[in-house]
């Protein structure tokens, strides 16, 4: 085999004096970065992703992983990134996979938005003595007091706050099974993605979001029946406009017999829907399951989002989606073409202002309802989500992070030292279900406390009073065009 | 046999009567005045025979898995669009779409079909989707095909080609069955002729001969032309596309 000439991204560092040869790191380490050499431990830094297994799990703190901080002398044009790209694409021919999201420096709109608190003219609340509603209802809503006949279905949520589609095949099924379980002692839901639903979690349908995206992947009568909302995925803020291929190696026994294919095929989700090719159609497919469903669950339509996402998301609620779910550049993954990650969408902040904006502007904002997703990284992101206009998240990378994920983007490889983006045998049985939905209810219960913190400072006793609620956001840092997008305030200025 | 007059009746109350018919009991039900009404008998897991009289709209049967429906007329769009299950016989033409990832059950139509017949259609463990289409096929027959069969008779015989352009682009899995030939350049470049043998014809054999019955076509007439047989080259088209 020819040299490689990739560069190590990571070195490893090893203390001598503290390692004590029990190998901890080599069976942990699924990419072999550290071998046994005959009772000698070698690390090759080549090898290694960068995901801190070794390093947490090193029960002598004797590993440390540290980034190089330049693979070439200093260059401003030429980043790492662009770099090892090059490197990959000439040694392979192929396509370069990305996982995650986006690791690009694009603006986080989230981050130059401040929250309002109440002082002196109104009082704040303390969340600990007084009532603090954070119930949301997902669905469409009476758009007057004279609408009659029968109200739409609803998703009860106990807070406003999704675990966001991760397929199995994409995770593991204690993934799925940590999230399940998770959603159903939080109260909220967990999405199936498009890879179909394990019959082993029939048992949290009640709690399960499924979509039904171009491969219709497991899509029968079966699953539709399951299923407590449908979400029509058309696209994914990571790769906005293309489809996605399970490769067939990842295609094991138990994933074929979710996704309905046979073993060790390609599974592939074309890029559009092929009943899709309008908002016409797109009504079509929503009324199809909505027949199929006899009209008992809420039917969501997920978008990425792109230029004209509000003109889009318009078209989505004419047509009949009862939830809009908007996905923002920044949105994760477990494989997409990198060039499409980085460079395809907008961020999600940006869309979602607009999207509110276009709803009430058309009068039909209360016909659905929105849900954003593309990096809600704290319970500060839900807040300001909310006063923008949404009416829950989807977190996805967050409830890795909570199961373990040191976010080193390598979903794609399938051998994710976590034992989360994995079908390994060895290294899901690293994720124990138990544990990790314990660990997703502690996550959601400390967001429940603080947006109550963050609510009563405001004093605000009920999320649905700041919904859409842009005076309690003020803007630092953004151009007159951004604030005025985003329909807020610079900070410094009064009601 | 139960009859429901769909004149007038939205589509949701069209499967309302239905749904309703045939939880009381009906083991046939046939819906007369049919004018365009779409997914009738959407996700219907039932065990049931419904004739359908009249013009079924788009997305007939789409998620359905059980019911046998005779249709008396057109089909328009979207005929049995992912389907798990079941039978549908038309015994007029039906539009685009006919069988869009179709998973299993009889998809079986007298005369023509539309554009992209039986795309992305799979098969799986015991369940195989049968197209057969009695007379011809438009474009992209068999796209992205990645399993079950895809039969088309292409009677009469006459100079018309029997199936369109691009026929299976982007196939992966499935076998295509034409009685009779087709241009070269009318070859998906990801599709290969293969030999028919016998087993080939052994495994039609059931499917036509159900076929012929159901539409009154000779049966040893229809197998007289030889057929030609299409699969794709590779079930991993996807095998060397990215760098990791």
């Amino acid at each position: 085999m020819a040299l490689k000439l990739t560069s190590a991204e990571f070195e490893v560092v090893r203390d001598k004096e503290r390692c004590i040869a029990c190998f901890a790191c080599a069976r942990q380490c699924a990419f072999d970065t550290h071998t046994d050499n005959d009772g000698v431990v070698e690390s090759d830094s080549r090898l290694c992703v960068g995901c801190h297994r070794c390093e947490v799990l090193c029960p002598t703190g004797a590993l440390k992983i540290v980034q190089k901080e330049r693979l070439i002398k200093e260059n401003s044009n030429w980043q790492s990134s662009s770099f090892l790209a090059i490197q990959k694409q000439s040694e392979a021919g192929g396509i370069v996979l990305a996982a995650m999201g986006t690791d690009r420096p694009y603006t986080i709109y989230w981050d130059h938005l401040l929250l309002n608190a109440a002082q002196v003219t109104n009082p704040s609340i303390d969340p600990l003595r007084e009532p603090m509603e954070l119930r949301t209802y997902l669905g469409r809503k009476p758009v007057s007091f004279q609408d009659e006949g029968e109200l739409s279905p609803q998703l009860r949520l106990e807070m406003p706050v999704l675990f966001s589609a991760m397929s199995y095949g994409s995770i593991s099924l204690n993934t799925c099974r940590s999230l399940a379980w998770a959603s159903r002692a939080a109260g909220t839901y967990w999405n199936t993605g498009e890879g179909g639903l394990p019959q082993e979690l029939y048992a949290y349908n009640d709690r399960a979001i499924c979509q039904v995206a171009s491969g219709r992947f497991g899509v029968s009568p079966e699953y539709l029946e399951q299923a407590a909302a449908l979400e029509i995925k058309i696209g994914q803020g990571a790769k906005p406009g293309i489809g996605g291929h399970l490769p067939g190696e990842k295609v094991t026994v138990e994933i074929s017999a979710t996704r309905m294919i046979p073993e060790g095929t390609d599974a592939i989700s074309p890029a559009p829907h092929h009943d899709i090719y309008s908002i016409e159609d797109l009504k079509q497919l929503i009324f199809a399951l909505k027949e199929a469903t006899e009209y008992r669950k809420p039917v969501a339509v997920k978008i990425a989002a792109v230029h004209n996402i509000a003109a889009i998301a318009s078209g989505a609620v004419r047509a009949g989606a009862d939830i809009v779910c908007i996905d923002g550049i920044r949105g994760g993954t477990g494989a997409a073409p990198l060039v499409i990650r980085d460079n395809v969408g907008i961020p999600v902040e940006l869309a979602l202002a607009a999207v509110d904006n276009r709803l009430r502007q058309e009068g039909i904002r209360p016909q659905a309802s929105i849900v954003v997703a593309g990096s809600i990284r704290s319970s500060a992101d839900v807040v300001k989500a909310i006063a923008l206009g949404a009416d829950a998240v989807y977190i996805g990378t967050a409830a890795l992070v909570a199961l373990g994920c040191h976010i080193c983007q390598k979903c794609y490889t399938g051998k994710c030292n976590w034992g989360i983006a994995t079908q390994d045998p060895y290294l899901t049985k690293r994720l124990n279900p138990e544990v990790g939905a314990r660990r997703l209810t502690n996550l959601l219960r400390a967001w429940k406390m603080e947006i109550k913190e963050m609510l009563g400072g405001m004093g605000i006793n009920a999320l649905e009073s700041l919904r859409g609620n842009r005076e309690q956001l003020r803007a630092v840092g953004l151009t007159e065009k951004e604030m005025e997008i985003l329909g807020v305030k610079h900070a410094g200025e009064g009601w | 046999m139960v009859e429901i007059d769909a004149s007038n009746l939205t589509h949701r109350a069209l499967n309302d009567n239905l749904r309703r018919a045939i939880i009381s009991g009906n083991k046939e039900v046939r819906l007369k005045n049919v004018l365009g009404q779409r997914f009738i008998a959407a996700g219907f897991r039932y065990r049931v025979r419904i004739e359908i009289d009249g013009i079924a709209g788009n997305d007939l049967a789409v998620f359905m898995d059980g019911p046998e429906i005779y249709l008396h007329g057109n089909g328009e769009d979207g005929v049995g669009n992912t389907i798990s299950g079941g039978k549908i016989t038309i015994f007029g033409d039906s539009g685009d779409l006919l069988g869009h990832s179709a998973r299993g059950g009889k998809i079986f139509v007298r005369g023509d079909i539309g554009w992209r017949g039986g795309i992305h259609a799979k098969s799986y463990q015991n369940k195989l989707p049968v197209i057969i289409v009695g007379g011809r096929a438009g474009d992209y027959l068999g796209e992205y095909l990645s399993g079950g069969l895809i039969i088309v008779l292409g009677i009469p015989e006459d100079s018309r080609p029997l199936v369109g352009k691009f026929l299976g682009t982007g196939m992966h899995g499935g076998t295509i069955y034409l009685r009779g030939s087709v241009p070269e350049h009318f070859l998906g470049k990801e599709v290969n002729e293969a030999s028919f043998n016998d087993n080939d014809a052994a495994l039609i054999k059931p499917y036509l001969a159900e076929f012929c019955q159901d539409f009154g076509f000779d049966f040893s007439e229809t197998m007289r032309v030889p057929f030609r047989k299409l699969v794709s080259q590779t079930s991993r088209p996807y095998g060397r596309l990215y760098a990791y």
